[in-house]
């Protein structure tokens, strides 16, 4: 029942685009966004890849370059720490350590609850409020401790 | 005292990105308007009196690029905005992506005019879907209202705008990898020769251009290249949207002249370093770029090439890095990054860079010696002068230029000692 929802999606956003081979990476954005658990189920790839006209290879190939898509389910809410340089002089390491002490999880995990997926990301562009995290399409900056109990406890909130 | 202009950033926080009233209000279009009654070579040759450099980071001179473009007979040819700004420490073109949309397409349409292309694509990182909305919102505001698509302002040239999506790929910002990308592929670099200016986009000639340089565009036309030029040096006209992070009191976007020295953009501007401590070394131009100390300060920001000291403004990223930080433990963040957007296309920069990142580690562990300085200098300019693209050839910038000025502290470092007390010389330790 799950999987022919998420099928009849899955075409819904392919056709939005036009079936268009260029816009693959909405396509798969916004396929990974729907399926809840932030990743690209293989059935999915499958559909794209039959609806576009290209190889399933090919599609693997895009997604397994882009580091925005996983093919392993993740948790419902993305932390991503920045480790650039600037974060790095910001502190980003205690930030770090804060969030896998908040959560209970090293970097890279998710938790047991599948609510919430650690992970680093490259600069995404809030430099000037280093060290920063980004949840979705939200960056917070500025963080301490306190923020970033504020933080958790908000997407713990909403996520239930 | 150093001061901001606001030239490009005159409508930030000024105008609602999604009313056409407001841009209309603030002049826009006005500069449009004339480029219809101009010809496009006397608008190319405003851009070149204009010393427009290009802001995504090689800083090639804009009014020649449009020059080799314009001089190829072959279309359709195809307009195309780099929003990818992935160069850390860069995060510019956002406040002009969120802030003042319009004049960006503005720049765009009168690209598009000149080149005699109908079609424009601005591929924005997908790190900022918050961008992508505001400037999908402007296009379609503009679209129902007659500046954008068939017979803009009642002329026979049309124009249509599409906005596109990254993935989160740094190496995606290099203009052939960044066409792939927005041909649906992987982002990996192409070979060039052939330039993009005759096989670009989808194999046809493309123009990419950064996009502040874009939105510059409507100024030089309204106001005429040498009243830009005038705002800033010899070599590099008009202004610079300059961001300043790191250990520094104020950090944020700063629109400056060219000429304005970096000490002033940092301590004037930037209210200098915090906590009481000091300025260890400041990067410019992001990840990619060189690292020098505090003699380097009183250079003016400009692009000249023959630029004394080897600095280049690059995106228009400083980062300033206070004592607090070892030098070490900084080379090792930026070659962790690299490692991790090499595309592994070639050789020399995905094991390159690996090789790098071990070395350095053997740097904060406390095991290298002097034979690895060698090591580095091998490995870097192989990578400087092999690799397949611009992000191998630069990668090794900081580390290379951190030596040159803190060669002293990576040989601390052999003899188990990090001043800033950050390596803590374990195995695999931090
Ligand atoms: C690895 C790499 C990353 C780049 N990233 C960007 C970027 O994010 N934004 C950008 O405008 N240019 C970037 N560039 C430069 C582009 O290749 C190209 O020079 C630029 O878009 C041209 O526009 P401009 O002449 O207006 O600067 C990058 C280059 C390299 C080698
Ligand atoms: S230099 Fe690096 S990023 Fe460029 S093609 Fe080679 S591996 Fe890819
Ligand atoms: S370095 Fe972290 S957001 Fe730019």
């Amino acid at each position: 029942m799950m999987e022919k929802i998420r099928a009849q999606e899955v075409y819904g956003i392919i056709n939005k685009h036009n079936k268009s081979k260029e816009q693959i990476l909405s396509i798969l954005l916004e396929i990974q966004e729907a399926s809840g658990r932030n990743y690209v189920p293989e059935e999915c790839a499958q559909i794209v890849a039959q609806e576009l006209g290209l190889s399933l290879s090919k599609v693997y190939d895009v997604l397994t370059f882009y580091a925005m898509f996983s093919l392993k389910p993740r948790g419902k809410y993305i932390l991503e720490i920045c480790k650039s340089a600037p974060c790095h002089v910001n502190g980003s390491k205690n930030v770090r350590d804060m969030f896998e002490k908040e959560l209970g999880i090293s970097i890279g995990e998710t938790t047991e609850d599948n609510m919430f997926t650690l992970q680093y990301s490259s600069c995404f562009g809030a430099c000037d409020i280093a060290p920063a995290v980004k949840i979705g399409g939200k960056v917070y900056g500025n963080l301490n401790e306190q923020k970033v109990k504020e933080i958790v406890d908000l997407y713990r909130k909403e996520g239930q | 005292m150093a001061k901001t202009v606001k030239l490009l950033s005159e409508n930030f926080g000024k105008i609602r990105p999604d009313s056409l009233e407001d841009y209309l209000n603030a002049g826009g279009f006005e500069a449009l308007k004339k480029a219809f009654t101009m010809k496009p070579l006397d608008i190319i040759e405003e851009v070149k009196k204009s010393k427009l450099m290009g802001r995504g980071g090689a800083g090639y001179p804009t009014g020649s690029k449009w020059e080799q473009l314009y001089r190829i007979e072959k279309f359709p040819k195809y307009i195309v905005c780099n929003a990818d700004e992935g160069e850390p420490g860069t995060f510019k073109d956002k406040l002009i992506l969120n802030y003042d949309p319009m004049k960006l397409i503005e720049g765009m349409i009168i690209a598009g005019y000149v080149f005699n292309s109908n079609h424009g694509y601005i591929y924005i990182r997908g790190e900022y879907p918050d961008s992508q909305n505001i400037m999908q919102t402007a296009a379609d505001v503009l679209e129902k209202t007659g500046y954008l698509g068939e017979n803009i302002l009642g002329s026979d040239f049309s124009f249509h705008l599409h906005v596109r999506t990254g993935a989160g790929a740094y190496v995606c910002g290099e203009n052939s990898t960044l066409l792939n990308s927005l041909e649906g592929k992987a982002g990996r670099p192409r070979k060039k020769p052939p330039h993009l200016a005759e096989v670009g986009l989808f194999e046809l000639p493309t123009l990419v251009n950064n996009v502040e340089s874009l939105a510059n565009i409507p100024y030089i036309v309204l106001n005429g290249g040498d009243k830009y030029a005038s705002f800033g040096t010899e070599a590099s006209g008009g202004t610079k949207l300059v961001c300043l992070s790191g250990n520094v009191v104020n950090r944020g976007v700063y629109e400056v002249r060219f000429g304005t020295t970096l000490r002033e953009i940092i301590y004037e501007l930037g209210g200098g370093v915090p906590n009481g401590r000091k300025l260890k070394l400041v990067q410019i131009g992001g990840s990619s770029g060189p690292c020098f100390d505090e003699t380097l300060l009183d250079t003016p920001l400009c692009y000249d090439a023959t630029w004394k000291n080897g600095i280049t403004v690059g995106s228009g990223a400083l980062l300033v890095v206070d004592d607090s930080n070892c030098v070490v433990d900084f080379v090792k963040c930026i070659t962790e990054f690299f490692v991790h957007e090499s595309c592994g296309k070639c050789t020399l920069c995905r094991e390159g860079n690996k090789q790098l990142l071990k070395i350095i580690n053997k740097f904060t562990e406390g095991t290298a010696s002097e034979k690895d300085f060698d090591a580095i200098r091998r490995i870097s300019d192989a990578m400087t002068n092999g690799a397949f693209c611009g992000l191998g050839e630069t990668a090794s910038r900081a580390l290379t230029t951190c030596l040159e000025y803190f060669k002293d502290e990576f040989e601390e470092h052999i003899n188990g000692k990090c001043r800033a007390g950050v390596c803590s010389f374990e195995k695999g330790g931090e």
